[in-house]
């Protein structure tokens, strides 16, 4: 089910098949567009596609904004082991729900995407690996394999083309970390997800230790538009060195929550009261968190940004996944650290201590403080172990968790002595939790 | 070999190879880097991130244990911001730690510990609950404490790469993660132990040594394991005259820290209910206590007698013995009692394999090859539960150096698990397949043959006249039995043979034969129990059995002497690739005496003791090293390390009776008459076998 309707400010690229009757269809896929960029990308060398993706100025859209083109040309040219595409469609970053529109209403871009970057590296093997939670989306993307496969666009001879590239789907089994790409790569090797020592990255030793690429569902459905309009149209969606579109995910206080894709550097203010409807109940706007539960929170002061991965850098926060959370003037900031800080310290997989027992340590640290059995010491100690785990871990989860927290105490710090002394939560009344 | 790369540490500049980790780098250079994870020849983790330094030009610090040195890199261990990572990682380790050091083994030899009071906080900010779970017991011997650990990984690791057996693993998320055992509430493994070994902390402990004792009140003594042929040193703690446990955590030794499940815990017959700790002489039909004098005398007074008379002597040696025993048993038997009719029971045809290689040398594979060596041709053999410890050093070599192995045997053996080819083959046709294999064989550039006992005899010269053909670089290695077999053989306990593969030039009967003769006038039996397998023909022969236990031989003697163990004395044994190594006395157990005492008393009281020297282990070794070509290295050096002896590089014009070998092909958890008195080996396979009779009446 979509959670909205279209936005007139919204620039619909990679959405605008949505609302089609019968999207998921490879029917209504070809009647639109559907497969002429691979047709195009069939006629270019890899040098060309890979040229024209870096052109798009795509950054890819899992969270890291790391330049795609540049990924892809990662992959070696000569390798005697065979190459890999793994879609990541393990979309679970708190406050990001976008990849399983991309896939529920449109699979088929994904499909033509992940088989553009098969041509850009010569693989002829893709896997999407999906969240175990996402099982209905298995089957959709199954039978829009199934379908591309009867017509011809996947197998041994792409389009009749002479070209071979196959895709399978590949269930996860519920485990945040696996979003992460060599937690992903294990687990869908069949082993515990954790993470892998890097480098190698998964351009040169990925899947089966073979080269891979790897980016995010909205990434690859980014390539298909690229191919049909060209890059420069791409890039000219955006800002200058962060091209194209987003799906930002708006969740939280506001009046009409969804998906909505907004070119990359739209204003988060306007983000919020134009398109999100402005703050449900007309109350007064606390918090954002601006891509996903990883990213440090912005005030309501901060959020006058345009949101291009650069622009939030700046502010100190993150673009991530493009998942906005806006938090009015009632919620407990102690209560969304706590929040936050219970969803890491169960998806933490337990390899580095660091992360293990820093995620604990702090969600029980955390529970006893919203609970009012704070001391002033324990404000500092948050911060400090924040800190301590901050750059020391195996993988980024541990950061995903630091980073967070350590804004929450700084910039909300008199929330935080608020519930000092025994006192109740001076948010208990309205205080429900946020929608992370 | 490529050049070497300068970088600076802590403000020394060192060179080092290429490709050095930084932790070991700094390691050789004598800077500790700390670390949980990390751990030599396992694979790398960089889970504990104990060892985060800083490098100069890079943003955040970085783990010393994946980070290989580069040229002109500055790395620093010791600045503020490292000692502040380490400090807080330890804080993180030991929020959920039980700290229950007053009453866990480990304490006071434990990483953990020592990581605290070199680098930690003494105080901990944590005041929130701290996780728990009940201890487990896996196995007879293992148990896993979840809340001491710290979840390092190395027994995850050192099961599933070092012994390939990958018998653990994580269960779990976050701070809830634990180890798990293979069959989820019990273990089913070699039950090496060496995941208790390799444990930092008191996560895993040993059933045979948990709250027994306290680290600092052991002595340890380095000596060797006297179970299977391989020759692994043991360390073993001692507290007063008591073997606490058996460990090798210095990696002294062929060894280094391997040890199996005999190695680590099948000490423990030593102390045996039934061990024979007061000589005993048959008397109306019974075996009856006396002094040692009455025996030695008795024995004495028989052996001159039908010395006097030139009577028939049979004289059987064994297989656990010192070089020292055997080199003095023979030479007594030879020149005190006149007769030649000395043998053992003989577990692989090293005879013939000396022979066939005469001419040549460096062509017998010594321990160290066998994790040197690039390819190995296994025939006949399983070598994971024979030979616990050759199996670890091939599989290294896999690891490490991408080894190809081949295998020819009758029956599934783990080496196939990462085997180049497996041949399946019944023993004794095993080198029918060996043309199939050669153009594999001759592509390798050097190769080490390890064959079993149904290679014996002419297979054995047939299978060297096909490993010499293939033109490379071939070692070989005859598998035998016992912690000294391969001794009992250079130091002429058989017929045919003096010490150093000299020909008697005489015959006599093998063991069989004396056990069968009706005219054998007297049978000594030293450390053996050749009556296992079935009664004396002779009633009326006069048996002297000198033994721990009152074995089916022992039962049948008229005089039966307490020997002491491998652990209560000194001397030397040599291994199966004919490494020498020496035993040194842990304990000390009442009553009995070693074989070398009993025998030279025994030529004491015939009035021979001149003819064979006094009964001291070093003096015998030095007449050793004059007479056994091949044993001429100094005693310092073996207290040192292990030697491989060089034997005849000649001709051995001897029929090596390949119709006498035969191997025990004693598995993990037996050895012998020593296995039948090991309490922990019998826990091991009746925890089994009840759980495998649990699991058919589940099934019925």
């Amino acid at each position: 089910m979509l959670y909205n309707q279209p936005d007139p400010l919204e620039v619909k690229v990679l959405s605008r098949r949505f609302t089609l009757p019968n999207s998921q269809s490879i029917e209504t896929y070809l009647a639109n567009d559907g497969y002429k960029a691979l047709e195009k990308a069939l006629g270019l060398t890899q040098e060309q596609i890979i040229d024209e993706v870096k052109a798009s100025g795509l950054r890819g859209r899992g969270g890291a904004g790391f330049p795609t083109g540049l990924k892809w040309s990662f992959v070696p040219r000569q390798s005697p082991k065979p190459k890999y595409i793994m879609v990541n469609a393990d979309e679970s970053e708190p406050g990001t729900c976008k990849d399983r529109l991309l896939i529920e209403y449109d699979p088929h871009q994904l499909i033509e995407g992940v088989i553009i970057a098969g041509l850009a590296v010569g693989a002829q093997q893709g896997y999407v690996y999906i969240r175990g939670e996402y099982r209905y989306l298995i089957d959709v993307m199954d039978r829009a394999i199934d379908e591309a496969y009867a017509k011809g666009i996947l197998g041994d001879n792409v389009m009749g083309r002479g070209v071979k590239f196959h895709l399978a789907t590949h269930s996860g089994a519920g485990a945040y970390e696996c979003g992460e790409e060599s937690a992903l790569l294990e687990s869908f090797e069949g082993k515990r997800g954790n993470p892998r020592i890097r480098p190698p990255f998964p351009a040169v030793a990925g899947c089966y230790q073979s080269p891979t690429i790897l980016n995010n569902v909205e990434t690859f459905c980014a390539v298909p538009p690229i191919f049909l309009h060209g890059g420069a149209y791409f890039a000219g969606l955006g800002t200058p060195k962060n091209g194209g579109t987003r799906l930002f995910c708006l969740s939280g206080h506001i009046n009409k929550p969804g998906v909505y894709e907004l070119p990359m550097g739209f204003n988060l203010m306007r983000m919020i009261k134009e398109v999100g409807g402005g703050m449900r109940g007309g109350k007064k706007l606390k918090a954002v968190i601006p891509g996903g539960s990883s990213c440090p929170v912005l005030k309501a002061d901060e959020c006058d940004i345009a949101m291009d991965f650069d622009s939030v850098a700046a502010a100190k926060s993150m673009l991530g996944s493009g998942g906005v959370v806006v938090m009015d003037e009632d919620t407990c900031m102690v209560n969304a650290a706590l929040r936050i800080m219970k969803f890491y310290a169960h998806e933490s997989c337990g390899w580095c201590i660091p992360c293990r027992e820093g995620t604990t340590w702090l969600k029980k640290l955390l529970t006893r403080f919203h609970e009012g059995m704070g001391q002033r010491s324990d404000i500092v100690l948050i911060g400090d172990l924040s800190k301590n785990m901050l750059g020391r871990t195996f993988c980024p989860l541990g950061d995903a968790a630091a980073m967070p927290t350590i804004a929450f105490v700084e910039k909300f710090q008199d929330e935080f002595e608020a519930h000092l002394d025994g006192r109740p939560c001076p948010f208990e009344k309205s205080s429900r939790l946020v929608a992370v | 070999m490529a050049d070497l790369v300068k970088f600076t540490i802590d403000g020394r500049e060192i060179e080092t190879a290429p490709g050095t980790l930084v932790i070991e780098a700094a390691k050789k250079n004598g800077i500790e880097i700390p670390s949980f994870c990390y751990y030599e020849g396992l694979t790398l983790q960089a889970a504990c991130r104990m060892c985060l330094v800083e490098v100069e030009k890079m943003p955040k610090m970085q783990v010393a244990c994946t980070l290989p040195v580069g040229p002109g890199m500055v790395v620093r261990t010791d600045t503020e911001q490292v000692r502040k990572a380490r400090k807080s990682t330890l804080e993180f380790l030991l929020t959920n730690h039980p700290l229950d050091c007053p009453v866990c083994d480990k304490g006071g030899e434990c990483e953990l510990q020592d990581m605290v009071f070199r680098y930690g906080a003494g105080e901990s900010r944590f005041t929130e609950n701290k996780l728990h779970v009940d201890e487990q017991q896996w196995s007879p011997v293992v148990f896993y404490d979840g809340p001491r650990c710290i979840l390092c990984f190395r027994c995850v690791r050192a099961c599933e790469e070092g012994m390939g057996v990958a018998a653990l693993g994580v269960i779990n998320r976050g701070a809830m993660s634990l180890i798990a055992p293979n069959r989820g509430d019990h273990l089913e493994c070699d039950e090496c132990g060496q995941c208790i070994d390799i444990c930092p902390v008191g996560a895993l402990t040993s059933g045979a040594y948990r709250y027994q004792t306290r680290p600092w009140e052991m002595e340890h003594v380095g000596t060797i394991c006297t179970h299977c042929s391989d020759g692994c040193k043991t360390t073993l703690g001692v507290r007063g005259d008591e073997i606490m446990r058996g460990n090798n955590r210095d990696r002294s030794g062929v060894n280094g820290e391997f040890l199996c499940a005999k190695g680590r815990y099948a000490y423990d017959f030593y102390n045996h209910a039934e061990r024979i700790q007061t000589p005993m002489v048959r008397v109306g039909g019974k075996l009856e206590p006396v002094s040692w004098s009455k025996a030695l005398e008795l024995v004495a007074r028989k052996f001159g007698e039908i010395r006097s008379r030139s009577g028939e002597f049979g004289v059987i040696g064994s297989n656990h013995t010192t070089n020292e025993e055997n080199f003095y048993l023979q030479k007594f038997a030879r020149n005190g009692l006149n007769t030649n009719n000395i043998d053992h029971h003989r577990t692989g045809d090293v005879v013939t394999l000396i022979d066939a290689l005469s001419g040549t040398s460096g062509q017998l594979a010594t321990t160290q090859d066998l994790y040197d060596k690039k390819a190995f041709l296994i025939i006949g053999t399983d070598l994971a539960m024979e030979h616990p410890f050759l199996s670890y050093q091939i599989r290294a070599s896999f690891r490490h150096h991408a080894a190809h192995l081949y295998t020819i045997t009758a029956d599934k053996v783990r080496e196939e698990d990462y085997a180049v080819r497996t041949i399946r083959r019944n023993a004794g046709d095993e080198l029918g397949a060996l043309e199939d294999l050669r153009a594999n064989l001759a592509a390798e550039a050097e190769l080490v043959i390890i064959f079993g006992d149904s290679v014996k005899g002419d297979a054995v010269r047939k299978l060297v006249e096909f490993g010499q053909s293939l033109g490379n670089a071939v070692k070989y290695c005859a598998l035998v039995d016992y912690s000294n077999s391969r001794g009992a053989v250079d130091m002429g306990l058989t017929p045919e043979l003096l010490p150093g593969y000299h020909p008697s030039g005489a015959s006599g009967p093998s063991v069989k034969e004396m056990l069968a003769s009706q005219t054998l006038e007297a049978l000594w039996v030293v450390g053996a129990n050749p009556l296992k397998s079935g009664p004396m023909a002779s009633k009326k022969t006069f048996v002297v059995v000198q033994d721990m236990f009152l074995t089916e031989t022992a039962q049948r003697a008229d005089v039966v002497l307490p020997a002491a163990s491998a652990y209560e004395k000194n001397g030397t044994v040599t291994n199966v690739c004919g490494e020498v190594q020496r035993l040194t006395r842990a304990v000390s157990a009442i009553g009995v005496k070693t074989d070398l005492e009993i025998i030279g008393l025994i030529a004491k009281e015939m009035g021979l003791a001149a003819l064979v020297g006094p009964w001291v282990p070093d003096t015998v070794y030095g007449e050793i090293r004059k007479t056994v070509k091949g044993y001429n290295i100094p005693l310092a050096m073996l207290a040192v390390q292990a030697q491989q002896t060089a034997p005849v590089n000649g001709r051995v014009p001897v029929n090596s009776r390949p119709e006498l070998i035969q191997s025990a092909h004693d598995g993990l958890f037996t050895s012998g008459t020593l296995g039948r008195y090991s309490k922990i080996l019998h826990s091991v396979m009746e925890s089994r076998e009840s759980r495998s009779q649990q699991e058919e009446m589940a099934h019925s």
